[in-house]
Protein backbone atom coordinates (compact mmCIF):
# COMPACT_ATOMS: atom_id res chain seq x y z
CA UNK A 1 0.00 0.00 0.00
CA UNK A 2 1.33 3.32 -0.80
CA UNK A 3 1.87 6.19 1.46
CA UNK A 4 -0.58 8.16 -0.28
CA UNK A 5 -3.51 5.83 0.22
CA UNK A 6 -2.82 6.02 4.05
CA UNK A 7 -2.41 9.89 4.03
CA UNK A 8 -6.44 9.40 2.24
CA UNK A 9 -7.42 6.78 4.47
CA UNK A 10 -6.82 8.95 7.82
CA UNK A 11 -8.91 11.94 6.20
CA UNK A 12 -7.57 15.01 4.61
CA UNK A 13 -7.90 18.37 6.20
CA UNK A 14 -10.19 19.09 3.33
CA UNK A 15 -12.18 16.88 0.59
CA UNK A 16 -11.31 16.54 -2.60
CA UNK A 17 -14.81 15.59 -4.07
CA UNK A 18 -18.09 17.46 -2.52
CA UNK A 19 -21.07 16.30 -4.06
CA UNK A 20 -23.84 19.16 -3.34
CA UNK A 21 -27.16 17.83 -4.40
CA UNK A 22 -28.77 21.36 -4.85
CA UNK A 23 -32.40 20.17 -4.44
CA UNK A 24 -34.66 17.53 -3.69
CA UNK A 25 -37.11 18.53 -6.65
CA UNK A 26 -37.00 16.99 -9.78
CA UNK A 27 -38.82 16.32 -13.30
CA UNK A 28 -38.00 12.78 -13.19
CA UNK A 29 -38.53 9.93 -10.92
CA UNK A 30 -35.74 7.78 -11.41
CA UNK A 31 -36.37 3.95 -10.09
CA UNK A 32 -32.92 3.80 -8.89
CA UNK A 33 -32.29 7.50 -7.68
CA UNK A 34 -30.02 7.56 -4.66
CA UNK A 35 -31.67 10.82 -3.16
CA UNK A 36 -35.39 9.79 -3.68
CA UNK A 37 -36.00 13.25 -5.41
CA UNK A 38 -38.86 14.28 -6.69
CA UNK A 39 -40.55 17.33 -4.67
CA UNK A 40 -38.95 20.36 -3.13
CA UNK A 41 -37.77 20.18 0.66
CA UNK A 42 -39.23 23.67 1.97
CA UNK A 43 -36.17 23.79 4.08
CA UNK A 44 -33.84 23.82 0.99
CA UNK A 45 -30.61 26.51 1.63
CA UNK A 46 -31.52 30.08 0.54
CA UNK A 47 -29.07 31.37 -2.22
CA UNK A 48 -27.14 33.60 0.61
CA UNK A 49 -26.75 29.85 2.62
CA UNK A 50 -25.62 28.65 -0.62
CA UNK A 51 -23.64 30.75 -1.24
CA UNK A 52 -21.75 30.70 2.05
CA UNK A 53 -20.86 27.18 1.49
CA UNK A 54 -18.84 28.21 -1.64
CA UNK A 55 -17.08 30.75 0.51
CA UNK A 56 -15.99 27.91 2.46
CA UNK A 57 -14.92 25.52 0.29
CA UNK A 58 -13.07 28.32 -1.08
CA UNK A 59 -11.27 28.95 2.24
CA UNK A 60 -10.54 25.10 2.53
CA UNK A 61 -9.12 25.25 -0.72
CA UNK A 62 -11.64 22.66 -2.46
CA UNK A 63 -10.99 23.02 -6.24
CA UNK A 64 -14.50 21.78 -7.42
CA UNK A 65 -17.56 20.66 -5.98
CA UNK A 66 -19.97 18.14 -8.06
CA UNK A 67 -23.83 19.92 -7.93
CA UNK A 68 -26.19 17.32 -8.59
CA UNK A 69 -29.99 16.95 -7.04
CA UNK A 70 -32.99 16.34 -7.94
CA UNK A 71 -32.27 18.37 -11.00
CA UNK A 72 -30.28 21.17 -10.27
CA UNK A 73 -31.02 23.78 -12.46
CA UNK A 74 -34.66 23.28 -11.25
CA UNK A 75 -33.11 26.09 -8.56
CA UNK A 76 -34.18 29.51 -10.00
CA UNK A 77 -30.24 30.42 -8.68
CA UNK A 78 -28.92 27.78 -10.71
CA UNK A 79 -26.55 30.24 -12.44
CA UNK A 80 -26.24 32.28 -9.78
CA UNK A 81 -24.75 29.22 -7.61
CA UNK A 82 -22.32 28.34 -10.63
CA UNK A 83 -21.81 32.07 -11.29
CA UNK A 84 -20.89 32.62 -7.82
CA UNK A 85 -18.57 29.11 -7.66
CA UNK A 86 -16.76 29.93 -10.44
CA UNK A 87 -15.95 32.99 -9.81
CA UNK A 88 -14.50 32.11 -6.51
CA UNK A 89 -12.32 29.58 -7.72
CA UNK A 90 -14.46 26.48 -6.92
CA UNK A 91 -14.78 24.79 -10.29
CA UNK A 92 -18.71 23.52 -11.04
CA UNK A 93 -18.74 20.20 -12.59
CA UNK A 94 -22.91 19.23 -12.15
CA UNK A 95 -25.30 16.75 -13.19
CA UNK A 96 -28.51 16.99 -15.00
CA UNK A 97 -30.88 14.92 -17.06
CA UNK A 98 -30.68 17.74 -19.27
CA UNK A 99 -34.72 19.15 -19.17
CA UNK A 100 -33.38 22.53 -18.91
CA UNK A 101 -31.17 22.99 -21.28
CA UNK A 102 -32.05 24.39 -24.34
CA UNK A 103 -30.67 26.57 -26.80
CA UNK A 104 -30.21 29.51 -24.95
CA UNK A 105 -29.19 27.83 -21.96
CA UNK A 106 -27.07 25.58 -23.40
CA UNK A 107 -24.85 28.80 -25.20
CA UNK A 108 -25.11 30.53 -21.90
CA UNK A 109 -23.05 27.32 -20.32
CA UNK A 110 -20.76 27.38 -23.51
CA UNK A 111 -19.88 31.07 -22.26
CA UNK A 112 -18.67 29.81 -18.93
CA UNK A 113 -15.45 28.79 -17.51
CA UNK A 114 -14.58 26.16 -15.18
CA UNK A 115 -17.49 24.03 -15.87
CA UNK A 116 -18.06 20.61 -16.90
CA UNK A 117 -21.56 19.15 -17.26
CA UNK A 118 -22.55 15.62 -16.72
CA UNK A 119 -26.00 14.47 -18.85
CA UNK A 120 -27.41 11.49 -17.19
CA UNK A 121 -28.25 8.58 -19.33
CA UNK A 122 -28.66 4.44 -18.38
CA UNK A 123 -29.36 3.22 -21.68
CA UNK A 124 -27.89 3.59 -25.18
CA UNK A 125 -31.40 3.45 -26.76
CA UNK A 126 -34.78 4.86 -25.26
CA UNK A 127 -35.85 1.48 -24.50
CA UNK A 128 -33.25 0.49 -22.38
CA UNK A 129 -32.86 4.82 -20.56
CA UNK A 130 -36.69 4.64 -20.00
CA UNK A 131 -37.66 1.86 -18.42
CA UNK A 132 -34.75 3.06 -15.63
CA UNK A 133 -34.99 7.09 -15.85
CA UNK A 134 -38.93 7.63 -17.29
CA UNK A 135 -40.82 7.80 -20.60
CA UNK A 136 -39.21 10.29 -23.01
CA UNK A 137 -36.48 11.12 -20.84
CA UNK A 138 -33.72 9.37 -23.33
CA UNK A 139 -35.12 11.94 -25.92
CA UNK A 140 -34.71 14.54 -23.81
CA UNK A 141 -31.45 13.89 -23.20
CA UNK A 142 -29.79 13.97 -26.45
CA UNK A 143 -31.58 17.30 -26.92
CA UNK A 144 -29.75 18.57 -24.24
CA UNK A 145 -26.21 16.87 -25.70
CA UNK A 146 -27.71 18.27 -29.31
CA UNK A 147 -27.59 21.74 -28.14
CA UNK A 148 -24.17 21.66 -26.37
CA UNK A 149 -22.81 20.43 -29.03
CA UNK A 150 -24.29 23.32 -31.38
CA UNK A 151 -23.61 25.57 -28.81
CA UNK A 152 -19.47 24.38 -28.91
CA UNK A 153 -19.76 23.48 -25.36
CA UNK A 154 -16.70 21.17 -25.40
CA UNK A 155 -16.31 17.85 -24.18
CA UNK A 156 -19.31 17.34 -21.78
CA UNK A 157 -19.77 13.74 -19.45
CA UNK A 158 -22.71 11.20 -20.32
CA UNK A 159 -23.18 9.83 -17.07
CA UNK A 160 -24.13 6.09 -17.20
CA UNK A 161 -24.83 3.99 -14.14
CA UNK A 162 -24.22 0.59 -14.89
CA UNK A 163 -27.61 -1.72 -14.40
CA UNK A 164 -28.15 -5.69 -15.81
CA UNK A 165 -29.90 -3.92 -18.57
CA UNK A 166 -26.73 -1.84 -20.18
CA UNK A 167 -24.03 -3.44 -19.44
CA UNK A 168 -23.78 -4.97 -22.82
CA UNK A 169 -24.44 -1.75 -24.57
CA UNK A 170 -20.87 -0.42 -23.12
CA UNK A 171 -19.04 0.06 -26.67
CA UNK A 172 -23.03 1.79 -27.88
CA UNK A 173 -22.58 4.15 -25.15
CA UNK A 174 -18.54 4.60 -25.87
CA UNK A 175 -20.23 5.40 -29.95
CA UNK A 176 -22.70 7.67 -28.67
CA UNK A 177 -20.02 9.85 -26.49
CA UNK A 178 -17.68 10.07 -29.44
CA UNK A 179 -20.54 10.88 -31.83
CA UNK A 180 -20.81 13.64 -29.45
CA UNK A 181 -17.60 14.32 -29.16
CA UNK A 182 -18.18 13.54 -25.42
CA UNK A 183 -16.22 11.68 -22.76
CA UNK A 184 -17.67 8.62 -20.77
CA UNK A 185 -18.31 8.09 -17.32
CA UNK A 186 -20.19 5.04 -15.94
CA UNK A 187 -20.74 4.12 -11.65
CA UNK A 188 -21.76 1.73 -10.10
CA UNK A 189 -25.22 1.29 -9.44
CA UNK A 190 -26.26 1.34 -5.13
CA UNK A 191 -28.74 0.06 -3.51
CA UNK A 192 -29.38 3.59 -2.23
CA UNK A 193 -32.60 5.87 -1.98
CA UNK A 194 -34.96 4.85 -4.44
CA UNK A 195 -32.77 1.72 -5.44
CA UNK A 196 -32.88 0.41 -2.23
CA UNK A 197 -36.15 -1.17 -4.05
CA UNK A 198 -34.70 -1.81 -7.24
CA UNK A 199 -31.27 -2.38 -6.72
CA UNK A 200 -32.22 -6.40 -6.58
CA UNK A 201 -33.63 -6.34 -9.65
CA UNK A 202 -31.28 -3.99 -11.24
CA UNK A 203 -27.78 -4.80 -10.44
CA UNK A 204 -25.15 -6.64 -12.73
CA UNK A 205 -25.03 -10.23 -12.76
CA UNK A 206 -21.89 -11.87 -11.40
CA UNK A 207 -21.26 -12.49 -15.34
CA UNK A 208 -21.77 -8.95 -16.32
CA UNK A 209 -19.45 -7.58 -13.56
CA UNK A 210 -17.10 -9.82 -15.19
CA UNK A 211 -17.76 -8.32 -18.57
CA UNK A 212 -17.79 -4.96 -17.25
CA UNK A 213 -13.96 -5.29 -15.64
CA UNK A 214 -12.56 -6.95 -18.66
CA UNK A 215 -14.11 -4.01 -20.91
CA UNK A 216 -12.85 -1.05 -18.35
CA UNK A 217 -9.29 -2.98 -18.59
CA UNK A 218 -9.39 -2.79 -22.41
CA UNK A 219 -11.16 -0.11 -23.59
CA UNK A 220 -11.70 2.02 -20.17
CA UNK A 221 -8.74 4.42 -20.59
CA UNK A 222 -10.40 7.32 -21.47
CA UNK A 223 -13.50 6.41 -19.39
CA UNK A 224 -14.39 7.83 -15.87
CA UNK A 225 -15.42 6.12 -12.97
CA UNK A 226 -15.51 7.84 -9.95
CA UNK A 227 -13.22 4.94 -8.87
CA UNK A 228 -16.63 3.55 -8.15
CA UNK A 229 -15.82 -0.01 -9.05
CA UNK A 230 -13.07 -0.62 -6.61
CA UNK A 231 -14.52 -3.99 -5.18
CA UNK A 232 -13.73 -5.25 -9.06
CA UNK A 233 -9.98 -4.91 -8.37
CA UNK A 234 -10.32 -8.79 -6.87
CA UNK A 235 -10.72 -9.97 -9.90
CA UNK A 236 -7.13 -9.64 -10.96
CA UNK A 237 -5.58 -6.69 -12.41
CA UNK A 238 -6.55 -3.45 -10.99
CA UNK A 239 -8.33 -0.93 -12.30
CA UNK A 240 -6.96 2.90 -12.34
CA UNK A 241 -7.76 5.26 -9.42
CA UNK A 242 -7.76 5.45 -5.81
CA UNK A 243 -8.31 1.97 -4.68
CA UNK A 244 -10.34 2.91 -1.30
CA UNK A 245 -14.34 4.19 0.52
CA UNK A 246 -13.05 7.89 0.28
CA UNK A 247 -16.51 8.11 2.94
CA UNK A 248 -15.88 10.84 5.19
CA UNK A 249 -12.22 10.94 4.16
CA UNK A 250 -11.72 12.20 0.87
CA UNK A 251 -15.46 12.71 -0.03
CA UNK A 252 -18.96 13.54 1.59
CA UNK A 253 -22.32 14.87 0.82
CA UNK A 254 -23.88 17.86 1.53
CA UNK A 255 -27.42 17.75 1.41
CA UNK A 256 -30.64 20.31 -0.22
CA UNK A 257 -30.69 21.36 3.48
CA UNK A 258 -27.42 21.87 4.43
CA UNK A 259 -27.54 18.23 6.07
CA UNK A 260 -23.62 16.67 5.25
CA UNK A 261 -23.69 12.86 5.30
CA UNK A 262 -19.97 10.35 4.61
CA UNK A 263 -21.02 9.90 0.75
CA UNK A 264 -23.83 10.80 -1.67
CA UNK A 265 -24.80 7.38 -1.10
CA UNK A 266 -25.76 6.51 2.30
CA UNK A 267 -28.75 9.56 3.51
CA UNK A 268 -29.67 8.06 6.36
CA UNK A 269 -29.58 9.04 10.22
CA UNK A 270 -26.34 6.46 11.08
CA UNK A 271 -24.23 8.12 8.11
CA UNK A 272 -25.42 11.97 9.48
CA UNK A 273 -22.16 14.35 10.16
CA UNK A 274 -24.08 17.90 11.08
CA UNK A 275 -25.05 20.14 8.81
CA UNK A 276 -23.92 23.21 7.38
CA UNK A 277 -25.95 25.65 9.25
CA UNK A 278 -24.98 25.13 12.71
CA UNK A 279 -21.92 26.99 14.09
CA UNK A 280 -18.51 26.16 12.27
CA UNK A 281 -20.28 25.41 9.27
CA UNK A 282 -18.64 22.77 6.92
CA UNK A 283 -15.75 22.43 7.97
CA UNK A 284 -16.53 22.02 11.79
CA UNK A 285 -18.28 19.26 10.34
CA UNK A 286 -15.34 18.06 7.90
CA UNK A 287 -12.80 18.10 10.89
CA UNK A 288 -14.57 17.04 13.93
CA UNK A 289 -17.64 15.09 13.46
CA UNK A 290 -17.76 11.66 15.49
CA UNK A 291 -18.68 10.29 12.39
CA UNK A 292 -16.15 11.20 10.25
CA UNK A 293 -13.59 10.96 12.69
CA UNK A 294 -14.24 7.29 13.07
CA UNK A 295 -14.36 6.69 9.39
CA UNK A 296 -10.50 7.83 9.03
CA UNK A 297 -9.37 4.95 12.04
CA UNK A 298 -8.68 1.46 10.43
CA UNK A 299 -10.97 -0.66 9.30
CA UNK A 300 -11.28 -4.18 10.18
CA UNK A 301 -11.95 -6.55 7.61
CA UNK A 302 -14.19 -8.60 9.88
CA UNK A 303 -15.68 -11.23 7.74
CA UNK A 304 -13.15 -10.48 4.85
CA UNK A 305 -9.93 -10.74 7.23
CA UNK A 306 -8.99 -14.40 5.92
CA UNK A 307 -10.11 -13.40 2.05
CA UNK A 308 -7.16 -13.28 0.14
CA UNK A 309 -8.48 -10.78 -2.04
CA UNK A 310 -8.86 -7.75 0.45
CA UNK A 311 -6.29 -5.78 -0.29
CA UNK A 312 -7.51 -5.81 -3.41
CA UNK A 313 -11.48 -4.63 -2.76
CA UNK A 314 -10.94 -3.23 0.92
CA UNK A 315 -14.44 -5.23 1.73
CA UNK A 316 -16.13 -2.82 -1.31
CA UNK A 317 -18.66 -0.38 -0.62
CA UNK A 318 -20.12 0.69 2.57
CA UNK A 319 -23.53 2.19 0.64
CA UNK A 320 -24.41 -1.34 -0.83
CA UNK A 321 -23.94 -3.49 2.17
CA UNK A 322 -25.48 -0.89 4.41
CA UNK A 323 -28.32 -0.58 2.34
CA UNK A 324 -28.80 -4.52 1.36
CA UNK A 325 -29.02 -5.45 5.34
CA UNK A 326 -25.24 -6.55 5.21
CA UNK A 327 -22.74 -5.61 8.12
CA UNK A 328 -20.10 -3.05 7.36
CA UNK A 329 -17.59 -5.28 8.10
CA UNK A 330 -18.93 -8.29 5.83
CA UNK A 331 -18.69 -8.46 1.97
CA UNK A 332 -20.13 -6.38 -0.36
CA UNK A 333 -23.56 -7.60 -2.03
CA UNK A 334 -21.51 -7.63 -4.76
CA UNK A 335 -18.26 -9.35 -3.61
CA UNK A 336 -16.76 -11.04 -6.82
CA UNK A 337 -15.36 -13.91 -4.96
CA UNK A 338 -18.92 -14.76 -4.02
CA UNK A 339 -19.46 -14.19 -0.31
CA UNK A 340 -22.02 -11.39 -1.27
CA UNK A 341 -24.55 -13.82 -2.15
CA UNK A 342 -24.17 -15.85 1.04
CA UNK A 343 -24.17 -12.74 2.64
CA UNK A 344 -27.36 -11.44 1.15
CA UNK A 345 -29.10 -14.53 2.10
CA UNK A 346 -28.52 -13.85 5.77
CA UNK A 347 -28.94 -9.99 5.82
CA UNK A 348 -30.63 -8.58 8.58
CA UNK A 349 -33.42 -6.03 7.97
CA UNK A 350 -32.67 -3.88 5.21
CA UNK A 351 -32.31 0.13 6.67
CA UNK A 352 -34.98 2.35 4.92
CA UNK A 353 -33.52 5.53 3.71
CA UNK A 354 -33.77 8.30 5.34
CA UNK A 355 -36.35 11.28 3.19
CA UNK A 356 -38.43 10.00 0.89
CA UNK A 357 -39.34 13.05 -1.06
CA UNK A 358 -40.92 10.71 -3.75
CA UNK A 359 -44.15 12.57 -5.45
CA UNK A 360 -47.02 10.98 -4.83
CA UNK A 361 -47.53 8.54 -8.22
CA UNK A 362 -50.74 9.83 -10.23
CA UNK A 363 -53.30 7.30 -10.82
CA UNK A 364 -55.06 7.58 -13.67
CA UNK A 365 -58.63 6.98 -13.44
CA UNK A 366 -60.02 4.98 -16.41
CA UNK A 367 -63.85 4.63 -17.17
CA UNK A 368 -65.87 1.62 -17.15
CA UNK B 1 15.02 18.91 -18.42
CA UNK B 2 17.64 19.81 -16.08
CA UNK B 3 18.66 23.21 -18.09
CA UNK B 4 14.97 24.17 -18.53
CA UNK B 5 13.69 27.25 -17.46
CA UNK B 6 10.39 26.20 -15.77
CA UNK B 7 7.60 27.08 -13.89
CA UNK B 8 4.07 26.41 -12.21
CA UNK B 9 1.36 26.55 -14.86
CA UNK B 10 -0.64 29.21 -14.03
CA UNK B 11 -4.32 27.89 -13.76
CA UNK B 12 -2.47 25.64 -11.77
CA UNK B 13 -3.42 25.84 -7.87
CA UNK B 14 -1.97 23.64 -5.10
CA UNK B 15 -3.34 22.74 -1.85
CA UNK B 16 -0.77 21.55 0.98
CA UNK B 17 -1.51 18.01 2.42
CA UNK B 18 0.56 15.85 5.22
CA UNK B 19 1.86 14.13 1.83
CA UNK B 20 2.87 16.89 -0.26
CA UNK B 21 0.37 19.01 -1.96
CA UNK B 22 -2.64 18.43 -4.28
CA UNK B 23 -2.23 20.04 -7.76
CA UNK B 24 -5.55 20.84 -9.42
CA UNK B 25 -5.54 22.14 -13.22
CA UNK B 26 -8.68 24.61 -13.54
CA UNK B 27 -7.87 24.66 -17.52
CA UNK B 28 -8.80 20.69 -17.81
CA UNK B 29 -10.22 20.11 -14.35
CA UNK B 30 -7.24 17.41 -13.57
CA UNK B 31 -6.11 16.74 -10.16
CA UNK B 32 -2.95 15.55 -9.83
CA UNK B 33 -1.04 14.52 -6.08
CA UNK B 34 2.23 15.68 -5.81
CA UNK B 35 3.81 13.26 -3.34
CA UNK B 36 6.53 14.43 -1.44
CA UNK B 37 7.02 17.87 0.54
CA UNK B 38 9.91 18.69 -1.33
CA UNK B 39 8.96 18.38 -4.97
CA UNK B 40 6.14 20.86 -3.66
CA UNK B 41 9.17 23.38 -2.69
CA UNK B 42 10.95 22.57 -5.93
CA UNK B 43 7.88 23.01 -7.90
CA UNK B 44 6.85 26.21 -6.32
CA UNK B 45 10.17 27.70 -6.65
CA UNK B 46 11.02 26.74 -10.44
CA UNK B 47 9.31 30.11 -11.62
CA UNK B 48 12.05 31.96 -9.30
CA UNK B 49 15.27 30.35 -10.87
CA UNK B 50 16.61 30.16 -14.82
CA UNK B 51 16.72 26.29 -14.66
CA UNK B 52 15.33 23.10 -12.69
CA UNK B 53 19.25 22.59 -12.05
CA UNK B 54 19.85 25.97 -10.18
CA UNK B 55 16.10 25.46 -8.56
CA UNK B 56 17.69 22.34 -7.38
CA UNK B 57 20.76 23.57 -6.27
CA UNK B 58 19.83 26.66 -4.32
CA UNK B 59 17.42 24.47 -2.73
CA UNK B 60 20.53 22.62 -1.41
CA UNK B 61 19.01 19.10 -2.36
CA UNK B 62 21.67 16.54 -3.10
CA UNK B 63 23.34 16.34 -6.30
CA UNK B 64 22.61 12.33 -6.09
CA UNK B 65 18.71 12.75 -5.94
CA UNK B 66 18.32 15.51 -9.01
CA UNK B 67 17.92 12.42 -11.78
CA UNK B 68 14.68 11.52 -9.75
CA UNK B 69 13.49 14.89 -9.75
CA UNK B 70 14.03 15.55 -12.71
CA UNK B 71 12.10 12.72 -13.72
CA UNK B 72 9.18 13.29 -11.39
CA UNK B 73 9.05 16.96 -13.13
CA UNK B 74 9.13 15.53 -16.70
CA UNK B 75 5.54 13.69 -15.42
CA UNK B 76 4.30 17.07 -14.13
CA UNK B 77 5.24 18.64 -17.55
CA UNK B 78 3.44 15.98 -18.96
CA UNK B 79 0.19 16.47 -17.30
CA UNK B 80 0.46 20.25 -17.84
CA UNK B 81 1.10 20.99 -14.13
CA UNK B 82 4.29 22.61 -14.81
CA UNK B 83 5.42 24.39 -18.10
CA UNK B 84 8.25 25.72 -19.88
CA UNK B 85 8.89 29.24 -19.54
Amino acid sequence: MTKLTDHMKAGLDAPICITWELTYACNLACIHCLSSSGRRDPRELSTSEAFAVVDELRAMQVFYVNLGGGEPMIRRDFFDIVDYATQQGVGVKFSTNGAFIDEAAAQRLARMDYLDIQISLDGADAATNDAVRGIGSFDTALTAMRHLRDASFGEFKISVVMTRHNVSQLDAFQQLADDFGAQLRITRLRPSGRGVDSWHALHPTMTQQRELYEWLLAKGERVLTGDSFFHLNALGESLPGLNLCGAGRVVCLIDPIGDVYACPFVIHDEFLAGNVRNEGGFAHVWKTSELFVGLREPQSPGACASCGAWDACQGGCMAAKFFTGIPLDGPDPECVGGEGLHALASAGSIPRPLGDHSRPIPVTLGRR
Amino acid sequence: MLDTALALHPSVALRPEPFGALAYHYDNRRLVFLKHPTIVTVVEQLANFPSLRSTLNALGIDEDRWPAYDSAICSLVESNVVIER
